[in-house]
């Protein structure tokens, strides 16, 4: 007999009601879970290879398409461990104790990826560590097998010295080994420490030892691939990713179109043209484009009217993209929020309540735009120097990706109109600047009402994950305890001040090493634009 | 809705696949140091909005005539590989697949030149390194193919073309290259590398004793004279190289996509084929599309809405469930959209299953839960306007069966790397869907028949797909619309509605 369906409040999906619990929440891929058996990454490479930038990099997009993943650096436990870092030597073949000290770290950290994966809803680990031996990797594969986790390799080859050079000055010499170090002692030390692994290094053998297992090669940062053994969606997934992205210095530029005749209105949604004011801004961003004398600039636009009416005016080719267009409001579309709230009462509320997952009636959730600008990120990530004209919930939806934010905070971020988002990738995050045009417009924002900021949205709750953040470590105290030897044999550690490596929670602007002063200039601007 | 006089659609007509721009399209250039921006208006079939007339009176051109945004250069896609190892499979269903997302694809298979030039081919001496007759023929015919892809590209409005011929020397490839080079298009080369006898010989056995190279031929004699003919392009076969073409963009396939190796993809639309090969294997399996069983508004004769099955659909829902028992497929996958109709059936088949938002029915935007007849009467313009272009005309505030095709892009990637596979969807998104596995042009595709209660059975095949329709015997309302005599925005009720099916 089949079970009658209703439809779920919030997300407006039918499910079969032979229970009365609620639904349980869809991962946002907007269909099916692909990926059932977790994902373990391990990653593979001389030190300085990139392998902790690309690990942060598919963490956070893996994130934001809704997949629950995390980063586990053996660097970070091995820190905690060893809290003060003299030189190479730790990293010699021959050095007994600290070669015990290094394995107990990927123990450990192999350890929190079990539990993440298992009892925390993760369902993909990235494990970050140089893994250059045959033995460390059968014994990652052991694991995997015994946990009946997939297991994927990604490893980094890169033999050009300027590359690694400037790896090296843009994250290793500031991060805290390092910082009562001069730079040219830290490079030194860290192109040691590079031989020492060298040494022992057995890259991935695509036609014997390993011809099973399923990985990529990246060569030469993007320049070739090697692709042995995809066996799922999410495998397909990374290899797509990481061969779309790349690290040359670019821009990123993303702004609303500019005021709309419905935002003077307080309407939502509809596809009016630009008011007076809105005019005046395409104009200002017309003369701001040029200021910024951009080689080769991208244009893209939604395919709705004041976006493109805001590109017309600025006298250069653009793009039309359907994706870039404004969430659908549905019942709601064009309505002022008091009209919502006088004739879709319960929905109003709803939206409130879990304004990520919620879908407008016959219309679109957060969670839905994610999947539809999907294709915008991946281009994105191809492109240059781009400027995206979209719509505020596009933009959020944009920016929760480039700087890592949760479902919950994406759907409350600040995109005022008429103001220019520059997004600059650095070392393992982003710079945002925030400028104003300096063309007033009205303020299209609405904040949770307080008396619900008091409790995270109960779909988010439920979600033992929160999806859309890479999460913090929280390597707790290392688990180093069941060493044999005591670790007083290590010079003592000083009271150090709080790492800078890797520290998304310095700033919701940028994540990055050593840049706290810019990044405090950052949260100030963003602050600026509350 | 605007009240516009409308223009007749375009529909190219020539040999080109008349598949129209992607997700976006590169609009005109507005005028440089423009002082006042262009005003905007709205075409009315696509409902997109494009600048008024330029400053020289004239109107900008057809936002189709406009090129592909991704693909601003076009593309020459080059095979590379000894006889048997699949090149001519991947060229024909690249093409298909680049057809259908929208890029205008051609292939052009040397083979077929020269048998049009060698009406009767005798045994594999043709091929011998030392035929010098059968060596200048062979040429002639490679740089016939090149005049015809240079004419499809630069002409006929051709995006990409995949040069299909083994192409095993360097030699050879520097002549394409140098080719690209003076007629500004960009090459990809696609190398396919199979050492396995067995994959080689079943090959063989699938498509190529078919061939009209062997039709007075038994099987032995052409397997042996095949194998002769892969040992003619043994000796001088130099395959892409790490190092000597360490500059060329390309990606190698090695046995039958165990193994890539991809080097410097220089663009988007090169990321995706790459991605595409990826994804597609050739493990045997089926694929079954069908709608939901009827639903209420179906027997009404609404379109659109998100109601439940009538007592004949959950009857149908139920034969389903018996049918798919009886097919004993191993490891089948079932999937739905996001509305009631598809899951009430998936819920009467008792296998797991799983939503997709990206398979929900066409959004028909103010015409939603319609009848024909009241769209007629409150929306004829749009009525009429859908009828002259079905393919492209965008519902006001919905979609078009352009933009369905770049929702059910990630459907069909996952359906190639999937086996066997129920899709339980809607009418518009079943043509899609078929649309892509037969290959039928943006014309065919909204008209294709997909009645309700009706499985089709997709078998890959060879070069194609073998469909098998299966009714279930459970009576449903008609809901196919043909297209009518009379498409003018000027036409009478009774001509609009001729072709509108029985309903209640």
């Amino acid at each position: 007999m089949p079970r009658e369906l209703r439809q779920s409040r919030i997300q407006k999906i039918w499910i079969p009601s032979k229970d009365d619990k609620p639904a349980v929440p869809r991962r946002p891929t907007g269909g099916p879970h692909l990926s059932n058996p977790p994902t373990v990454i391990v990653m593979v490479g001389l030190p300085a290879r990139g392998k902790t930038y690309i690990s942060k990099k598919l963490t956070r997009y893996f994130n934001w398409i809704g997949m629950p993943t995390k980063v586990f650096n053996v660097g970070e436990y091995r820190r905690e461990a060893v809290k003060n870092y003299s030189s190479y030597d730790f990293f010699k073949a021959d050095n007994e104790n600290a070669v015990k000290i290094r394995q107990q770290c990927a123990l450990a950290a192999l350890r929190d990826v079990k539990s993440y994966l298992t009892e925390e809803g993760g369902q993909v680990a990235v494990f970050d560590a140089t893994n250059t031996t045959r033995a460390r990797r059968d014994m990652i594969l052991d694991f995997g097998s015994e946990n009946h986790f997939k297991v994927f390799f990604i490893e980094s080859v890169c033999d050009d010295p300027s590359v690694i050079a400037t790896n090296i000055m843009e994250v290793k010499v500031s991060c805290p080994d390092y910082q009562d170090c001069n730079k040219t002692d830290a490079m030194e030390d860290f192109q040691k420490r590079i031989e020492c692994y060298k040494a022992h290094y057995q890259p991935l053998d695509p036609d014997q030892y390993d011809r099973n297992l399923s990985f990529i090669k990246v060569i030469d940062v993007g320049r070739r691939f090697l692709v042995n053994r995809i066996q799922d969606h999410i495998q397909s997934k990374i290899v797509y990713y990481l061969m779309n992205i790349h690290v040359q210095p670019r821009a990123i530029y993303i702004c609303r179109h500019g005021e709309s005749v419905y935002n003077l209105q307080g309407r939502l949604g509809g596809d009016s043209g630009l008011s007076p004011r809105g005019k005046k801004f395409a104009g200002a961003l017309s003369r701001f484009v040029e200021e910024q004398s951009l080689t080769d600039l991208k244009v893209w636009t939604s395919q709705m009217c004041c976006s493109i009416q805001t590109a017309e005016s600025l006298g250069v080719p653009y793009e039309q993209w359907k994706p870039l267009n404004e969430i659908d409001a549905g019942v709601c579309e064009e309505l002022t929020y008091d009209e919502v709230k006088e004739k879709h009462p319960e929905e109003f509320a709803l939206r409130d309540q879990d304004k990520y997952y919620y879908r407008y009636p016959a219309g679109e959730s957060y969670q839905d735009l994610v999947q539809r600008v999907e294709p915008v990120i991946m281009e994105l990530e191809r492109q240059e120097n781009v400027l995206v004209i979209c719509h505020q919930a596009v933009m959020r939806c944009l920016l929760a990706y480039f700087l890592d934010k949760s479902a919950e905070e994406m759907p409350y971020l600040k995109c005022p109109l008429h103001t220019v988002l520059k997004l600059t990738p650095m070392a393992y995050g982003c710079k945002v600047e925030s400028i104003s045009l300096n063309v007033e417009g009205v303020n299209t924002h609405r904040d949770r009402p307080e008396e619900m900021k008091k409790f995270p949205g109960t779909l988010i709750r439920r979600n033992s994950v929160t999806p859309f953040t890479s999460p913090e470590p929280n390597i707790k105290k290392p688990r180093i305890d069941d060493l044999d030897e005591p670790l007083q044999e290590l010079p003592p550690s000083p009271a150090t001040p709080p790492t800078l490596c890797s520290a998304p929670h310095l700033s919701l602007a940028l994540t990055g090493q050593n840049l706290k002063r810019r990044c405090n200039d950052c949260h100030e601007i963003l602050q600026h634009c509350k | 809705m605007r009240d516009q006089p409308t223009e007749a659609p375009q529909q190219k007509r020539n040999r080109v696949r008349p598949l129209a721009e992607a997700t976006m399209s590169l609009m005109g250039y507005g005028p440089s140091n423009s002082a006042s921006p262009r005003e905007l208006t709205q075409n009315p079939l696509k409902k997109i909005w494009m600048p008024l007339p330029c400053k020289n009176g004239l109107p900008d051109k057809h936002i189709s005539q406009r090129k592909v945004c991704m693909t601003n250069c076009p593309t020459l896609i080059v095979t590379v590989g000894l006889p048997a190892r699949g090149k001519t499979y991947i060229s024909k269903k690249l093409t298909r697949y680049l057809n259908w997302i929208g890029v205008p694809t051609r292939e052009f298979n040397v083979g077929q030149y020269r048998r049009e030039c060698v009406k009767i081919y005798k045994s594999f001496e043709f091929f011998r390194p030392d035929n010098e007759e059968g060596l200048k023929i062979r040429q002639q015919c490679a740089s016939a193919a090149l005049n015809d892809v240079r004419q499809y590209l630069t002409d006929e409005g051709g995006q990409v073309a995949v040069f299909d011929a083994t192409n095993t020397t360097r030699e050879r490839r520097e002549t394409i290259t140098a080719f690209t080079e003076q007629n500004g298009f960009k090459v990809f080369f696609v190398e396919s590398v199979c050492e396995d006898p067995k994959v080689i010989a079943e090959n063989i056995v699938q498509v190529k004793l078919g061939s009209p190279d062997y039709t007075n031929c038994n099987t032995e004699e052409a397997m042996e004279d095949f194998k002769k003919r892969i040992e003619c392009y043994q000796n001088s076969y130099e395959p892409l190289d790490e190092v000597l073409d360490r500059h060329l963009s390309y990606i190698k396939i090695i046995d039958v996509g165990r193994r890539y190796l991809v080097n410097q993809v220089q663009d988007h639309i090169q990321s995706r084929i790459v991605y595409y090969l990826m994804n597609i294997h050739i493990t045997p399996r089926s694929i079954y599309l069908c709608r939901h069983g009827e639903s209420d508004l179906n027997v009404k004769g609404c379109i659109g809405g998100d109601s439940g099955l009538s007592p004949r659909g959950r009857e149908f829902a139920k034969q389903l469930g018996q049918f798919i028992e009886s097919q004993q497929i191993s490891d089948l996958k079932v999937w739905t959209s996001q509305m009631k109709r598809t899951i009430q059936t998936a819920e009467a088949v008792s296998v797991p299953y799983e939503q997709w938002k990206a398979l929900n029915e066409i959004d028909a935007g103010v015409c939603e839960e319609m009848m024909y007849e009241e769209i007629q009467q409150h929306y004829p313009l749009e009525f009429a306007l859908r009828d002259q272009d079905k393919y492209r005309y965008r519902y006001p505030k919905g979609e078009s069966y352009e933009d369905l095709v770049q929702r059910l892009e990630p459907v069909i990637m996952e359906l190639e790397r999937q086996e066997n596979v129920l899709v339980i969807c809607h009418q518009a998104v079943m043509r899609c869907l078929l649309a892509y596995f037969l290959d039928k042009t943006a014309e065919e595709l909204p008209y294709l028949k997909c009645p309700l209660h009706t499985v089709l059975k997709l078998t890959p095949v060879a070069y194609g797909c073998k469909v098998e329709s299966i009714f279930l015997n459970v009576d449903a309302v008609n809901t196919h619309r043909d297209r009518p005599e009379n498409v003018e925005v000027s036409r009478m009720a009774e001509e609009a509605l001729l072709t509108v099916p029985a309903h209640q």
